[in-house]
């Protein structure tokens, strides 16, 4: 049974999000499970984009659909819904796959829902039996984790960042234009005013190096020692919510069930104790490590190595140790 | 002004999950349910926004769910007629565990359908137990209307809400015509705790049912599985010292850090 896929790849700061080239090997290999078929990005955004498109052939696309304003610049929910809808109306597809981002997270309900598909959220991994892509994901905050099928075509799937490899072989693909048959002000809603954040660093969602705070920082000036350790190991500053409801980080920071839900291949947790919700949030990183005090603290039941002792002396002595080994 | 506001019961997040021995749901054994903590926010700021506006404004709470035991619904309806809310429906699920959203989000935009004219619905940003982050925007999507997702501020002017949406690495003030949908981040609005008095009370208000017919399942739940385990792990030593060790490891042996 041969397959097409349809991937939507998210551009940030004038480049593809990983995540977006991590759905995209994803896609080029779930086609090769299924027999073979046609994989095909559809890419929105400024102008520059089309430019940007033929490289996403060496992750797995065999066509880009590309359809770029300036206007389009910057995410807009009901805009790319509608897009992504116009190609996948035209490309008639199997699966649609969309990377599980904070923008995703908003897209992809949107896209199954005028489609009137089935959306599988946040998948962590995926297989093909018997011609059928089975799917898992997380449950229960991530306490379980559900197998299933979806059963509509085309099926939504929205990949969790950092849970499959993006990689990187040969081949260009053949680049179209997507018509965009609408303009900004037939939409429901206009963005009156941008604040830009943080900008640089990875959103903690897809980040692949977290250093996490908890209350052992015992105030908002000591996460300066947490935030240059994380500037030596390129990692985005986390925090448990002990520390957000202080007030000493904004929520945006926060890991766990009622906060982010993140995947790096290194979680530092710091004076974190490892409560159940904290856990819940963070324990499908590929390395945890923990520095407590505390040699009881329920963070080193999940932690891969963890280091007893003072935060405020052995988190700055790795910074010191790590800027040695950069040959700083 | 009528303001739409749909909540979930979940599992309370202390909750350790067991999974049943058939493999497909979770033992309900000793598990406590609880409104879901977005849910929370976009109920306080339901009632705010009416208790605001003059006029006959009102906000009815939707929940779709179980109708039995501990894990009922109707309980959770009942803590937001308690914080302030007028009137609740309720639609009951024969099987909530293993709904997909896009089932949710049919059925709630029937039963707001029914509410005859509505101007916001609000939701959570996401169910803390499935954590699709789904029902919103699906809802919005059946609807025909806006979506904004992640609200940390909301104000509703004429035929109009300017919405503050706490996106990746920016926030965005949006205008979105009225009726809309809004998903609630935890920054909308202050929790609330109801006083004894309003929990009283709660008992008296209306709490109607909305009769559904579930359509097929989009997606067919195979099986729940633990989490796998994780290795144990092993405490590199103690204090700075062990710093060097800790960081040849997790280049050698972990491969997680490379410079
Ligand atoms: C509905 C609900 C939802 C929740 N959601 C979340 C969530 O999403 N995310 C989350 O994180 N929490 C969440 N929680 C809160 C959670 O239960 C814990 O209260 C919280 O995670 C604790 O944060 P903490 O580990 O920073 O603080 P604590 O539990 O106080 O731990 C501080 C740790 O620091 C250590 N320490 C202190 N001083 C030092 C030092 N000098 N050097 C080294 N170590 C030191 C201590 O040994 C301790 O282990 C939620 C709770 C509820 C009820």
């Amino acid at each position: 049974m041969a397959s097409k896929i349809v991937v939507f790849a998210e551009v940030r700061d004038g480049r593809f999000k990983k995540a977006a080239l991590e759905c995209l090997s994803e896609a080029r290999k779930l086609k090769g499970e299924l027999g073979g078929g046609d994989v095909t990005a559809v890419v929105v955004g400024g102008a520059q984009v089309s430019s940007l498109a033929p490289s996403l052939g060496a992750y797995g696309a065999d066509r880009v659909l590309v359809a770029s304003a300036d206007w389009l610049e910057r995410y807009d929910g009901e805009a790319y819904s509608k897009l992504v809808v116009a190609a996948v109306s035209a490309e008639k597809p199997d699966v649609v796959l969309i990377a599980a981002s904070l923008d995703g997270k908003d897209l992809a309900p949107r896209v199954a829902a005028l489609l009137g598909a089935g959306l599988a959220a946040d998948v962590t991994a995926a297989k093909v039996e018997g011609g059928k892509l089975q799917i898992t994901r997380p449950v229960y905050a991530g306490k379980a984790y559900a197998t299933l099928e979806v059963k509509t075509t085309p099926q939504v799937i929205s990949v969790r960042p950092n849970a499959f490899p993006a990689e990187q072989k040969t081949g260009t693909a053949q680049v179209s234009p997507l018509a965009i048959s609408f303009k900004p002000e037939d939409l429901p809603s206009k963005v009156l005013e941008v604040k830009a954040a943080k900008t640089g660093k990875a959103d903690l969602t897809e980040a692949e190096r977290i250093v996490s705070g908890g209350r052992g920082l015992k105030g908002p000036e000591n996460f300066k020692i947490i935030e240059e350790l994380a500037e030596e190991i390129g990692a985005t500053v986390g925090a448990s919510r002990a520390v957000v409801d202080s007030g000493w980080r904004p929520h945006s920071d926060q890991v766990g069930q009622t906060g982010k839900t993140v995947s790096p291949n290194l979680y530092v947790a710091v004076g974190v104790s490892g409560a159940i919700q904290h856990l819940a949030g963070m324990s499908t990183s590929k390395c945890i490590v923990a520095i407590n005090k505390d040699k009881d603290a329920p963070i080193f039941k999940v932690a891969d190595y963890g280091i007893v002792g003072d935060l405020f002396e052995v988190v700055p002595r790795m910074t010191a140790e790590v800027r040695k080994l950069k040959g700083k | 002004m009528q303001i739409i506001v749909c909540v979930k019961a979940v599992p309370d997040t202390a909750t350790r999950i067991k999974i049943a021995s058939n493999g497909q749901k979770i033992d309900q054994e000793g598990v406590k349910y609880a409104l879901g903590p977005y849910d929370a926010r976009a109920c306080a700021k339901a009632i705010e926004l009416r208790d605001a506006i003059k006029g006959d404004s009102k906000v009815i709470a939707i929940a779709s769910g179980f109708s039995d035991g501990e894990r009922d619904a109707k309980k959770r309806l009942k803590d937001v007629l308690a914080l302030g809310a007028d009137k609740g429906v309720f639609i009951a699920d024969p099987d909530p565990e293993h709904r997909d959203p896009l089932s949710v989000a049919q059925a709630l935009a029937a039963a707001i359908k029914a509410q005859g004219k509505w101007d916001l619905v609000l939701f959570g940003r996401q169910a803390v137990d499935d954590q699709n982050l789904a029902v919103g925007p699906m809802t919005a999507a059946l609807l025909g209307v806006a979506c904004v997702t992640d609200a940390v501020a909301l104000e509703v002017t004429g035929d109009k809400a300017v919405v503050t949406r706490a996106a990746e690495s920016r926030t965005e003030t949006i205008e979105v015509k009225l009726p809309a949908c809004v998903t609630a981040q935890r920054d909308l609005a202050e929790e609330k705790y109801p006083k004894l008095k309003d929990i009283l009370g709660a008992g008296k208000k209306p709490i109607e049912t909305f009769a559904f017919a579930w359509p097929a399942p989009a997606w067919e739940v195979k099986k729940l599985s633990a989490p796998p385990p994780r290795q144990a792990g092993k405490i590199v030593g103690e204090g700075p010292d062990a710093v060097p060790k800790l960081l040849e490891l997790l280049q050698s042996e972990a491969k997680a850090l490379t410079f």
